[in-house]
C-alpha cells in the first residue's frame, strides 16, 4: 500500500509498505478513503514530539471502509463506512469506564501521562496513522462508529479530531449564558471552539490569531470579533479595554505548542526544543481572562516543560481546564447540530491533498502558504 | 468625570446582548446552554457505555522487548507496533526508557535519539535505490505553486520573522557534515604529501 513516511524533521514522502495485518482479535483493518493533517502533525513533523521515529506513518484524522476484523469483532463489519475517533482507546479501563477515552491506561506503554493516538509518536503509544491507503485500528468493537447515511464524509472526517475537540474545549469553558469568551488562535480547533461557544450561550465570541484569512473565516463560519495581534503592541491589553477592564469570562487556548507572537518562546519551543511548547498563548490567556475565570486549553503541548506564568494563574483565582478530546462522546451531540443546520464542519476544509503529494501538503500547511486552514488527504489520487 | 469602568464596580457595565437577539442572529445559540446537554458535562461520568465486552483486553503478543514507561506497573495489553528501535537510535531510545516520565532526560534522550534515528536513516538511504531527496521530502516545491511570496508578506503575520531559520535546520547539518568531510579530506592530502 502508499503510506506516508516520517524521514526527519521537515522530511515526509510516500513510500510502498506493507497493508497492515490483524494483530489483535478485536483489530480491524480500514481502507481509508479521507484523511487529514491536523495542526497537531506540524508538532510531529517539526521534529517537537518526544520518540517520533523515522518511517512511522503519521495521521489521526481518517474515515474508510472496513477492509478486515478480528475474530472477536461484532459492532462493525466488513465493508462498513467507518468514522474512527483519534484516541485508541479499550473502553475498559479506571478511566475509559468514566468517560476519559482520551486517557486509557491499556493502549500506550510509552506513556502513562497520554492514552493512545494514531500516528502520533511513540510518545502516543506506536500506532501507525491514516495518511496511508490502510490502517490497523485496534478495539474496533469500541472506537469506530458507522458513519450515518445522511452524513457526507469530509463532515465525517472533521468529526474524528477538529470538529469534537473545539467543541469540547467551550465545554471545558463551563461557559455560562452572557459570557464573553475569548478563542486564541483562529485555525480548525479554534474555529470550532468559537463556533460551540455561541452553541452554549456565550453573549460574545472573539477570536485572535495573526493569519488575515484565518481571521476572516472566524467571521464568516463562527461569527467571531476578531484581532490580528500584530497590529496591537499588546494584545492582552487591547482584550482588557474591549472588555471594559474586566477580562474575558472564559479564554480558550486553541494553538498549543507552536504559538507565536513572542520571538524567544516560539525559537526555544519550536527551533531549540528546550521547552515542551511555546506557551504564549496559554500565558495570553491567563493574562486576559477575568480573575476566577476559566482557562480552557485543547492546544497540544509536548511532555517537556514549558514556560507558563503559573504564578499569575494562582493568583487570579483561575480554573485551568484541559485535556484530549474523548472524541466518541460528542458524536452523538455533534450529529445533531449537524442535523438541525447548526454546525456544517466540512465548510472548514480548504484543499484536498492527493496522498503522493503529502509532502508539500505538509510544506504548506506548516508554512500557511494559498490561506490553508484544512487540508485533507486524498488516497488513490495522483 | 470618567466613568468606573467593570471591575471595579459591582456588575458589567455592558450587558451582553439579550438571548432573543443573539438567538435570531447566530444558528443554534444557546442549545447547549443547560449543562445537561454537554456531553462532557461533568467530565467523568462513571459506568459510560463503551462497548466493550471484558473486564481486562486479551493481550496483544509481544513480538519484541516492547519499551516501556516505569511508571507503567506492566506493559499494557495492546500496543502499537510500528518502527521497532534498532541502531544506535533505538539504544538510546531503550536507555531512556529507564527513566520515568517525571524526569527531564527521559524526553531529552529520546529527542536526542529522534535526532540520531534521522541521520541514521538519511545516511542508510544513500545505500538504496531510494535515498534521501531534500527537494520531494520537504515539498519545497510548493512555495512557488501555492504563493510563498504573497502568502507570507505584507500580510501582518508574526511567523515570518522566524521562518527563515527552517532550511537551516534542514540543510545545516548536512552542510555542516560536507564541511567537515572536507576539510578532514584535505588534512588527510596535506599529511601525506608532507
Amino acid at each position: 500500500m502508499r503510506a506516508m513516511v516520517y524521514r526527519g524533521p521537515y522530511k515526509v514522502r510516500v513510500e510502498e509498505k506493507d497493508i497492515p495485518k490483524i494483530e489483535h482479535p478485536n483489530d480491524a483493518i480500514v481502507r481509508v478513503s479521507r484523511g487529514a493533517i491536523c495542526g497537531s502533525d506540524l508538532h510531529l513533523y517539526h521534529g517537537m514530539m518526544p520518540d517520533t521515529r523515522v518511517g512511522m506513518t503519521f495521521g489521526h484524522e481518517f474515515v474508510g471502509t472496513v477492509h478486515e476484523v478480528g475474530s472477536s469483532v461484532q459492532n462493525v463489519a466488513v465493508g462498513d463506512r467507518v468514522m474512527v475517533p483519534f484516541n485508541v482507546y479499550c473502553g475498559s479501563c479506571y478511566f475509559c469506564t468514566r468517560g476519559l477515552y482520551s486517557n486509557c491506561h491499556n493502549v500506550n506503554p510509552n506513556a502513562t501521562a497520554v492514552g493512545g493516538i494514531y500516528g502520533y509518536s511513540h510518545t502516543c503509544g506506536g500506532y501507525d496513522g491514516g495518511q496511508a491507503e490502510f490502517v490497523r485500528v485496534p478495539f474496533a468493537d469500541v472506537g469506530p462508529s458507522k458513519i450515518p447515511d445522511w452524513m457526507d464524509e469530509e463532515d465525517a472526517v472533521l468529526l474524528t479530531d477538529a470538529c469534537p475537540t473545539g467543541y469540547f474545549g467551550a465545554q471545558l469553558g463551563d461557559i455560562a449564558e452572557g459570557d464573553t469568551v475569548v478563542v486564541f488562535g483562529a485555525g480548525p480547533v479554534g474555529l470550532f471552539a468559537a463556533k460551540s461557544s455561541w452553541l452554549m450561550g456565550a453573549g460574545r465570541v472573539i477570536v485572535v490569531d495573526h493569519l488575515n484569512y484565518r481571521l476572516e473565516k472566524a467571521r464568516s463560519f463562527a461569527h467571531a470579533e476578531t484581532y490580528n495581534f500584530v497590529e496591537y503592541d499588546d494584545i492582552v491589553v487591547h482584550l482588557k479595554k474591549e472588555t471594559d477592564y474586566l477580562g474575558a469570562d472564559v479564554v480558550i487556548d486553541a494553538v498549543g505548542a507552536e504559538a507565536d507572537g513572542n520571538f524567544l518562546q516560539h525559537v526555544t519551543a519550536s527551533k531549540l526544543k528546550l521547552q515542551g511548547g511555546s506557551p504564549i498563548a496559554l500565558n495570553w490567556a491567563i493574562d486576559s481572562v477575568r480573575k476566577g475565570g476559566t482557562v480552557s486549553v485543547v492546544g497540544a503541548y509536548g511532555p517537556i516543560f514549558s514556560a507558563v506564568k503559573f504564578g499569575d494563574a494562582m493568583n487570579k483565582g483561575l480554573t485551568l481546564r484541559m485535556n484530549q478530546c474523548p472524541v466518541k462522546r460528542q458524536w452523538p451531540r455533534l450529529f445533531e447540530h449537524i442535523r438541525n443546520g447548526y454546525l456544517k464542519p466540512s465548510d472548514i476544509v480548504t484543499h484536498r491533498i492527493p496522498l503522493e503529494h503529502i509532502a508539500e501538503g505538509y510544506h504548506m500547511f506548516s508554512a500557511k502558504l494559498d490561506n490553508i486552514i484544512k487540508p485533507l488527504v486524498v488516497a488513490g489520487q495522483s | 468625570m470618567t466613568e468606573t469602568a467593570t471591575p471595579y464596580i459591582a456588575n458589567k457595565r455592558i450587558p451582553p446582548k439579550s438571548a432573543e437577539e443573539l438567538r435570531a442572529q447566530i444558528p443554534g445559540w444557546g442549545a447547549d446552554l443547560d449543562p445537561a446537554d454537554r456531553p462532557s458535562y461533568p467530565q467523568e461520568q462513571p459506568g459510560i457505555e463503551t462497548g466493550a465486552r471484558w473486564d481486562f483486553p486479551e493481550r496483544h503478543p509481544e513480538k519484541w522487548p516492547r519499551e516501556r514507561s516505569i511508571e507503567h506497573a506492566f506493559l499494557p495489553p495492546v500496543f502499537g507496533t510500528s518502527t521497532p528501535p534498532t541502531g544506535v537510535s533505538g539504544a538510546i531510545r531503550r536507555y531512556a526508557y529507564k527513566y520515568s516520565e517525571g524526569r527531564a532526560v527521559h524526553w531529552l534522550l529520546l529527542i536526542a535519539a529522534d535526532r540520531v534515528d534521522a541521520t541514521e536513516h538519511h545516511l542508510k538511504s544513500f545505500a538504496t535505490l531510494h535515498p534521501d531527496n531534500p527537494v520531494t521530502e520537504t515539498g519545497v516545491v510548493s512555495e512557488f505553486r501555492r504563493g510563498g511570496f504573497p502568502s507570507r508578506f505584507g500580510q501582518k503575520r508574526a511567523d515570518v520573522n522566524h521562518q527563515w531559520m527552517d532550511p537551516i535546520i534542514v540543510a545545516g547539518p548536512w552542510v555542516l557534515a560536507a564541511a567537515g568531510l572536507a576539510a578532514a579530506f584535505k588534512a588527510l592530502q596535506e599529511h601525506r604529501t608532507a
